[in-house]
């Protein structure tokens, strides 16, 4: 299945955010569009994955932004297919706290149709959300949550 | 039975108010309601993000705004803000006139000075919400007269 599963922080309109509220802890907020998490099939390969999905976020960014202005159903929190590589496709998903999922998955994996994509977004939306309601989280912080993680393997799990 | 889960929220934050209230140590009122608030944001960020799981994604600042009138509302405090006003420019109002955690309280000078503590926690909820979706802003609530009370938030614009 996926080859690679990422979750991305916020990004925060940093200037406002200083002038209000400089005191409180939300300060771990400030790192704008940081890595919470990403895990891939392969240890090795972690390294070029940050390099794909860094690379996804512009798009997700375009879609967003392109999703809101253009009438046809811009509601949805699932992107779909952000680009494809010659060996991968991108698959991305935006929350509604502004928190970006990237799924990796092997273009020659072609069992793997749009509708199994989004239901693997929505468990990994639902098992973020538990995680986050967890008190002793901190938001922006790097999730480590081992329930969280559980579903991301059973996302990476070969068939 | 629906009425004692309604009033259990109550209690708790009735205790919750007087904890930070009558904990050892110097207390200043100030702190009181800092430390009220940032619960409050805490509390508001996790809530908005189990709430809006299934909800489409927010057009606008608006439409953000309506949904913490209607839906957000609803789940916390059974009931829809009552009147919501706006220059269009970063300022909104949000007035609800029978405000379940002020309901409790008569009315009179008595206990005006006491209101802000039991809104602390409101404001906070408020501004974690808003935050989570993308709208850093400050919250400051007002009572008028005792059920009746006002919210006012402000997005600084950039």
């Amino acid at each position: 299945m996926a080859v690679c599963v990422a979750v991305i922080g916020k990004e925060v309109n940093f200037l406002g955010y200083l002038a209000v509220f400089f005191l409180f802890d939300e300060i771990l907020f400030l790192l704008q569009n940081y890595p919470l998490y990403l895990r891939t099939v392969s240890p090795e390969e972690e390294l070029k994955f940050h390099y794909t999905v860094h690379t996804s976020l512009d798009v997700v960014e375009e879609k967003v932004s392109s999703l809101t202005k253009s009438s046809n159903d811009p509601r949805e929190l699932y992107l779909g297919l952000l680009y494809p590589t010659e060996d991968y496709k991108v698959y991305g998903y935006v929350t509604n706290s502004k928190i970006k999922f990237v799924v990796v998955v092997e273009s020659a994996n072609t069992a793997l149709r749009d509708n199994e994509i989004r239901t693997m977004f929505r468990k990994l939306h639902v098992a973020y959300t538990d995680m986050f309601c967890n008190p002793f989280y901190n938001p922006g912080e790097n999730i480590t949550s081992r329930n969280f993680e559980r579903t991301v393997f059973e996302m990476m799990k070969k068939d | 039975m629906a009425e004692s889960l309604e009033s259990l929220f109550d209690f708790v934050h009735m205790e919750i108010v007087s904890y930070f209230l009558n904990k050892p140590g110097k207390n200043i009122d100030n702190d009181v309601i800092q430390n009220l608030e940032r619960l409050g944001f805490s509390v508001g960020q996790r809530l908005v993000e189990r709430f809006t799981k299934d909800s489409p994604r927010f057009k606008d600042e608006l439409e953000i705004m309506k949904y913490i009138c209607k839906d957000f509302w609803t789940a916390v405090y059974k009931k829809q803000i009552d009147n919501l006003r706006t220059n269009h420019q970063g300022i909104y109002v949000l007035q609800d006139n029978n405000f379940q955690l002020l309901t409790q309280m008569s009315d009179g000078k008595q206990y005006t000075e006491d209101a802000p503590k039991f809104l602390a926690f409101p404001s906070g909820l408020i501004r974690g919400a808003l935050f989570n979706l993308g709208l850093t802003c400050s919250v400051s609530a007002d009572v008028l007269s005792m059920p009746n009370c006002k919210f006012q938030i402000v997005i600084p614009q950039s």
